[in-house]
């Protein structure tokens, strides 16, 4: 059996990173050229944990986007001969070598762990987005009435949060929950608030402007609909947009376990700007609850859900991976870290090298993501 | 202070209610209890004889009087028969939370005195060089989850270096045994509590008392531990209090990760063996756990901070 050395396996493995690297570079070339004229985002470029952060992030974003060309094997295609060989091991057939060695199925591992980051930043933004309207919709309410409302939803947000999350997908995520209508349900549920959400921005904003109002609900109630036949019943009749219904049950639970996070937050927000002077202001002026709530509290709140967004993600991949991790929900030939890191675990003992790749790729896209956060922190407090 | 206590506790009950209930719910779905009548006869059977088997062991009655029958006889303290042991849940639970218990106090007796000392030196002088790196150390830590951490550590210390086991076994508490499943949880949750830590110190270090306390002429050492520390200490109180229910997803991960047959071990096997009456204990001490800790976060905070006392 062919194998090359260590320092032709990190020769090739920069190598086929060459789209990344490219694009890396004119992105965050220009963005520090630019730094100065980008707001927010260019003033990570002035702390050194910021642009680790941003270099980490964009490195998987990019990643994900070229995995096609990235990746030297089909992720779920398997080499019986090579199973469980140690990195930089070469396919006889093509002459391509394997440079993170192969799994115990005999599959290439660099290939998954590149196209496996696919899963992960699409779900988990995603699902972060999904649970951060769900979380405004309701927190903001919360906030600002007080009173009955805030009791009742706090009390159903405390409750989902006294769940062990682990419990949660394991009573959620499972074939048998997949049999009934429950994910369906809750997903229905939630891709509801989105359209609520934007369908209160408008007519709060824009009522007084009959056409752009009514181009914008159109606008809204036709790609809301689209997206939620697509996502939810999987039935889009374009078929371009749908969700396996594992993938769907995964989605639900994600959306389910971290939205009264997102509410909590909201609310403590809201409770806060809701003294502030401008809000009285607006309520002098006559104007509508929902208006003060849309219009003058959510953007000043603005700063710190951007970071709690940052940490969230992060925090979503870790719990993808735990799914992973424990074989819930997902394929099995799924390429994605978690399954990977629970499939290869069981052979450390003979070839250590086996899990470092998938694990250390879940490790680095979650540490850029905290000192994205941190970044944006720091920046914010300046302000 | 008392109707606090009571208003918390009605709550509390009430909480415990809701989620006990959605378990039972979950685990009683229609999916779950047609695999259970397979798994409990033979693999084979007839849809009928599946009907017919579920109805005679009760489980085609209404879900609420079933949930009342539960809830009663739990109250009573008799949790029902593990269909995965084979034996009564009270014979197979109370072994294995003790083994986990005596995890989960190494990892606090290991992970509480590292943060606070993290956060502190990190905290007390904000902007320096030993908070910068303190700081990037506490966000790797956390940004690292057990499942990484774990396997990272299994490949250093146990199969390159051979310091260590790479299993740990339930009940032997030795060094080789129980380093690593501490050191993976107590590193995780070390840089969450540092961080909180760390911002409360640092928010104290800028008050009045401690200016006055420096124009005093107050040493340094003097300062931080005379006058910062016993204030800067409330805030991660709460914290480390809540660490107790993200402790109970860490178990789970380290248990098998490490294959220590102690509660979380339980938990998965209940859960994919749809052992129903061995999971809705597990669900009970899990959700107690988490609503206990809660409630002594609370009250804890109301007492050592007496501000909030009246508000509530």
């Amino acid at each position: 059996m062919q194998t090359i050395g260590a320092l032709e396996i990190w020769a090739g493995v920069l190598g086929q990173f060459w789209p990344v690297w490219l694009s890396l570079a004119v992105i965050m070339g220009f963005s520090f050229a630019f730094k100065g004229k980008l707001g927010l985002y260019g003033h990570l470029y002035d702390s050194g944990v910021g642009i680790a952060g941003i270099a980490l992030v964009l490195f998987w974003i990019l990643t994900a986007l070229f995995a096609d060309v990235i990746a030297t094997f089909d992720p779920i295609e398997q080499f019986a001969l090579l199973k469980r060989k140690p990195p930089g091991v070469v396919d006889a057939e093509s002459g391509i070598p394997l440079y993170f060695g192969a799994d115990n199925l005999g599959r290439d591992l660099f290939s998954r762990m590149v196209q496996g980051s696919r899963f992960v930043l699409t779900i988990a933004p995603a699902a972060t987005l999904i649970a951060f309207l769900v979380g405004v919709t309701l927190g903001l309410p919360a906030g600002y009435y007080g009173g009955r409302t805030d009791t009742v939803l706090s009390f159903l947000a405390n409750l989902v949060l006294a769940f062990p999350v682990i419990l949660l997908f394991y009573l959620l995520v499972t074939p048998g929950v997949r049999e009934t209508a429950l994910p369906t349900v809750m997903a229905a549920v939630f891709f509801v608030f989105p359209i609520i959400l934007f369908g209160l921005l408008f007519r709060t904003g824009y009522a007084a402007r009959p056409l752009l109002f009514s181009v914008q609900m159109t606008l809204t109630l036709l790609v809301g609909g689209w997206l939620y036949l697509g996502l939810v019943f999987n039935a889009d009749p374009l078929g371009i947009v749908g969700l396996d219904p594992n993938e769907l049950n995964i989605f639900a639970a994600v959306v389910f376990a971290s939205s009264p996070g997102v509410f909590r937050i909201v609310r403590g927000l809201t409770m806060d700007i809701k003294t502030r002077d401008y809000v009285a202001a607006a309520q002098t002026r006559g104007e509508g609850a929902w208006y003060i709530m849309l219009w003058e509290i959510l953007p000043n709140a603005r700063g710190p859900l951007i970071v709690d967004a940052c940490l969230r993600i992060g925090y979503t991949t870790i719990l993808l991976g735990t799914l992973g991790f424990f074989g819930l929900g997902l394929a099995p030939e799924s390429p994605d870290w978690g399954s990977m890191i629970n499939q290869t675990r069981g052979f450390i003992r003979i070839v250590p090298t086996i899990v470092l790749p998938q694990t250390l790729a879940l490790a680095t896209l979650v540490l850029g993501l905290n000192l994205l956060a941190d970044g944006l922190r720091e920046q914010s407090l300046k302000d | 202070m008392t109707a606090f206590l009571a208003r918390r506790l009605v709550v509390m009950a009430l909480t415990m209610l809701a989620l006990t209930f959605v378990v039972f719910t979950l685990v009683n779905l229609e999916p779950n209890l047609k695999k259970l009548a397979l798994q409990q006869n033979n693999n084979r059977m007839e849809a009928e004889a599946v009907e017919r088997w579920l109805e005679r062991e009760g489980y085609r009655r209404p879900l609420v009087v079933r949930y009342g029958e539960w809830l009663i006889n739990s109250v009573q303290g008799e949790f029902g028969h593990s269909t995965r042991f084979r034996k009564p849940v009270n014979d197979v639970l109370p072994e294995r939370l003790g083994y986990t218990g005596v995890l989960a106090f190494w990892v606090m007796v290991t992970m509480v005195p590292g943060a606070l000392i993290v956060g502190v030196l990190a905290g007390m002088r904000e902007g320096s060089r030993t908070d910068r790196s303190l700081s990037v150390f506490s966000i790797a830590t956390t940004a690292t989850p057990e499942y990484v951490s774990g396997i990272l550590f299994t490949v250093i210390f146990a199969t390159w270096l051979g310091w260590l086991k790479g299993v740990a076994k339930a009940g032997d508490v030795t060094f080789e045994n129980f380093t690593l499943p501490v050191m993976t949880m107590s590193l995780y949750g070390l840089g969450y509590i540092a961080r909180m830590t760390r911002a409360s110190m640092a928010e104290v270090m800028t008050s009045q008392y401690i200016r006055t306390a420096r124009l005093k002429g107050l040493s340094f050492p003097a300062i931080v531990t005379k006058h910062a520390l016993r204030n800067a200490l409330i805030a991660p109180f709460t914290v480390i209090m809540l660490q107790f229910p993200w402790l109970l997803t860490g178990v789970v991960i380290v248990e098998k990760l490490f294959n220590y047959k102690g509660f979380g071990w339980v938990l998965v096997e209940a859960a994919d063996n749809n052992d129903i009456d061995l999971l809705l204990a597990c669900s009970l001490v899990s959700v107690a756990v988490v609503i206990l800790t809660q409630l002594i976060s609370d009250v804890g905070y109301a007492f050592l901070n007496p501000r909030i006392r009246v508000s509530t």
